[in-house]
C-alpha cells in the first residue's frame, strides 16, 4: 500500500508542476503579455520599458521561478481589469462551480444507475435497446444547444423556470439537468457493462446457490462489484465533468469560475485567466488523486498491479 | 485506466455464459450487421452534409451574407408569416437561415478534419516513439499525456485562444494540439504489444533501421485504430469548435458557422426560436452521424479496440 501511495503522490507532484509550466508557457512562450497590455501603436522603447518593468527581459527560467514561487503562496498577480488580486476573484467564484458540478453528478447518477442496472439485467430487451439509443443520441448532443432549447421551452414558452441566475433551487434545475444529461450516457454504459460482467462471476452463482433472493444478488453482490470501475472512470471523467460545467455556466450565466474566465478572456485580463486555469486544473488533479487512493483502498488488486 | 479490466473476465463470460444471459452467435452477428447498417445510413447522411457544404453556391439561391433588413426575423415557411422563399426563416438582419446553415457546415468540416489530422499526426508519432523506444522517452511522453489529459479540452482551448486571439487557423492549432494524447496512449499500448512480435524481431535481424521497422512493420498494424479514433474525434472537435464560436472566441460573424449562428440566435430566442434551434440541430445531426460511423468502423475494423 505504501508503495502505491508514494507512486500516486509522485505522479501528482509531477502533473502539478507540468500544469504550472503549461499555464506559464501559454502566456510567456506563445504570446507576449506586453503585446496584450499596450495599445497597438505603442513605440518600441515603450515596449522595452514595460518588458523591464514586468521582468520580462530576464531569462525564462528565472521568470518561471518567480511565477511558481508566488503562485504557491496564492499570488497570481493583480487583475489588470479590476485591480483586485486574481486569486481572490477566482476563489470567490469557485463555490457556484463546485455546486453545479456536484448537482450535475447527482443528476447523472440518478438517471444512469437505475437505467444501467435495468438494461444489464434485461439485456437485448426493448428497454436495453431504447436506453442504448438514447445514450448514443445523448453523446452527440451539444451541451450548449440543449441548454438553449431548455431555456426556450421552460423559460420562454412555459415560463416555469428562470432562464439564468443563481441562488434558489429553481435556478439549479435546468443547469444541473443539462450537465447531468451530458454525463449520464457514458455512466450508464459503464454501469451496464459492469453489472453484466459481475453477474457472470462465480460468486453470483454461489450466492444464488445459497438461496439469496435475486434482489439481494443484484444489489449487494453484482452492483457493489460493478461500482469500482464506475467510480474510477467517474473520477477520471471529473475533468470532463468540470469542462461540461464550464459550458453549462456560460449558457445559463451561472456566476462561477467559467463565466469569470470567459469574461476575463474578453477583457484580456490575463492574470485572472491564468489563475483560473491553474486552480481548476488543481481541483481536477486532486480529485483524481483522491479517487485513485480510494480505489486502491477498496480493491487490493489495483494497488498491486501495473 | 484502460488496463484495469482483468483479461480473465472475458474467459469467465465465455465459459459461464448460460443460455439466458449470453447472446447466441446468431444474435451477435445480427447485432453487428444492424450496427453496420446504422453506420452506412450515418455515412449517407454525412455524405449529404459534405456534398451540400461543397456545393453550397449551387444549392441555395441566397447569399449567406446578404442582409435584407425588411425581411428580418421571418419565421420558417410552415409557420404563419413564413414564406417559401426562406424555408427556415431569416435571422436578425434578414439573412436566409438555410443558406447560412449550408455554408456554416464548411467551417465545421474544415476545422474538424484539419484539427484531427494535426492531432493524429502528433499523437501517432509520439505514441510510436514512446512504445518503441521505451525508457526515458516513454516516461516523458506519458507524463505529458497525463498533464494534457488533466485539463478539460475546453479549458485548454480557452486559455490558448485567450493569448493567440480567435481565428480559423488558431482554432485548428488549438484543437489539434489539445487532441493528441488519446492517440499517443492507444498507439503506445499497441506498439508495446507489437514490439517483440516475431515479424518485428525478424525485421531487426534482417538489419532494418528503426525508422523502417516503425513505419513499415508496426504502423500498418495500427492504422485501423487510428482511423476509428480519428473519426470519433471529428465529432468532438466539431462540438468544441461550435462552442468556441458560440462564445465569440472562434469564427467571428458575419462568416457563417453553426456555433456563432447559435450564439447570435441566443439573443433572439425570446421571440425567434428558429435562429438558435436549426444551427444546433445541424451540429447534433452531424455529430450523431459521425459517432455512428465511428462505432460501425470500430466494429468492422477493430472490435477489440478500447477507448
Amino acid at each position: 500500500m505504501r508503495r502505491y501511495v508514494v507512486r500516486q503522490l509522485t505522479q501528482f507532484v509531477v502533473v502539478v508542476i507540468g500544469i504550472s509550466l503549461l499555464a506559464f508557457g501559454i502566456l510567456h512562450v506563445l504570446g507576449d503579455p506586453v503585446l496584450l497590455l499596450l495599445p497597438q501603436n505603442a513605440g518600441k522603447d515603450e515596449f522595452e520599458r514595460y518588458h523591464k518593468l514586468l521582468g520580462l527581459d530576464q531569462p525564462l527560467y528565472v521568470q518561471y521561478w518567480k511565477f511558481a514561487s508566488k503562485a504557491v503562496q496564492g499570488d497570481f498577480g493583480k487583475s489588470w481589469y479590476a485591480d483586485t488580486p486574481a486569486f481572490r476573484l477566482v476563489l470567490e467564484r469557485m463555490p457556484p462551480t463546485i455546486y453545479l458540478t456536484l448537482a450535475g453528478l447527482v443528476v447523472a447518477l440518478v438517471i444512469s444507475l437505475p437505467l444501467g442496472i435495468l438494461s444489464a439485467l434485461k439485456r437485448h430487451s426493448w428497454i436495453d435497446t431504447f436506453c442504448t439509443a438514447v445514450a448514443v443520441a445523448g453523446q452527440a448532443m451539444p451541451l450548449f444547444w440543449l441548454g438553449i432549447m431548455l431555456i426556450i421551452i421552460f423559460s420562454v414558452r412555459l415560463r416555469l423556470l428562470p432562464a439564468s441566475g443563481y441562488g434558489t433551487f429553481q435556478h439549479f434545475l435546468m443547469p444541473a439537468f443539462c450537465l447531468g444529461a451530458a454525463l449520464a450516457p457514458i455512466t450508464m454504459r459503464l454501469v451496464r457493462s459492469g453489472v453484466i460482467e459481475a453477474m457472470n462471476m462465480e460468486f453470483i452463482k454461489t450466492a444464488r446457490a445459497k438461496g439469496v433472493p435475486e434482489r439481494n444478488v443484484v444489489i449487494k453482490h453484482a452492483f457493489r462489484n460493478a461500482c469500482i470501475p464506475v467510480i474510477t472512470v467517474l473520477g477520471l471523467q471529473f475533468g470532463q465533468l468540470l469542462g461540461g460545467a464550464i459550458i453549462t455556466e456560460t449558457v445559463f450565466a451561472w456566476p462561477g469560475v467559467a463565466t469569470l474566465t470567459v469574461e476575463s478572456i474578453r477583457n484580456q485580463d490575463f492574470p485572472v485567466v491564468q489563475c483560473a486555469v491553474v486552480l481548476l486544473a488543481l481541483v481536477i488533479v486532486s480529485v483524481n488523486l483522491i479517487v485513485d487512493l480510494a480505489v486502491g483502498v477498496i480493491d487490493p488488486r489495483i494497488r498491486a498491479g501495473t | 485506466m484502460s488496463t484495469t479490466p482483468a483479461p480473465t473476465h472475458v474467459a469467465v463470460v465465455a465459459v459461464a455464459g448460460d443460455a439466458t444471459a449470453a447472446p447466441t452467435a446468431r444474435q451477435v452477428a445480427l447485432r453487428r450487421l444492424l450496427r453496420l447498417r446504422w453506420g452506412l445510413a450515418a455515412a449517407a447522411v454525412m455524405l449529404l452534409i459534405v456534398a451540400s457544404a461543397i456545393l453550397a453556391p449551387w444549392l441555395t439561391p441566397h447569399d449567406p451574407l446578404h442582409v435584407n433588413i425588411r425581411h428580418r426575423l421571418a419565421p420558417p415557411a410552415w409557420m404563419a408569416g413564413g414564406a417559401l422563399d426562406h424555408p427556415l426563416g431569416t435571422d436578425q438582419v434578414g439573412r436566409d437561415l438555410l443558406a447560412r446553415m449550408i455554408y456554416g457546415g464548411r467551417v465545421s468540416l474544415v476545422v474538424g478534419v484539419a484539427a484531427v489530422l494535426l492531432a493524429s499526426s502528433i499523437g501517432v508519432l509520439l505514441g510510436l516513439g514512446a512504445g518503441y523506444f521505451g525508457g526515458r522517452l516513454d516516461w516523458t511522453i506519458m507524463t505529458l499525456v497525463n498533464i494534457v489529459l488533466t485539463f478539460p479540452f475546453v479549458l485548454l482551448a480557452l486559455a490558448v485562444i485567450a493569448v493567440l486571439g480567435p481565428s480559423l487557423v488558431n482554432m485548428i492549432i488549438v484543437l489539434g494540439v489539445a487532441g493528441w494524447p488519446i492517440y499517443a496512449r492507444v498507439i503506445r499500448a499497441e506498439t508495446l504489444a507489437l514490439r517483440d512480435r516475431d515479424f518485428v524481431v525478424a525485421g531487426r535481424a534482417l538489419g532494418m533501421g528503426h525508422g523502417r521497422i516503425i513505419f513499415r512493420q508496426i504502423f500498418p498494424n495500427l492504422l485501423s485504430a487510428v482511423v476509428v479514433i480519428a473519426t470519433l474525434q471529428v465529432a468532438q472537435v466539431i462540438i468544441l469548435e461550435s462552442f468556441l464560436s458560440f462564445l465569440g472566441l472562434g469564427i467571428k460573424p458575419p462568416t457563417p458557422a453553426w456555433g456563432n449562428m447559435l450564439g447570435e440566435g441566443r439573443l433572439y430566442m425570446l421571440n425567434s426560436w428558429w435562429i438558435a434551434t436549426f444551427p444546433g440541430m445541424a451540429i447534433f445531426v452531424a455529430t450523431l452521424a459521425i459517432n455512428l460511423m465511428g462505432n460501425a468502423l470500430r466494429d468492422w475494423l477493430d472490435p477489440h479496440l478500447k477507448l
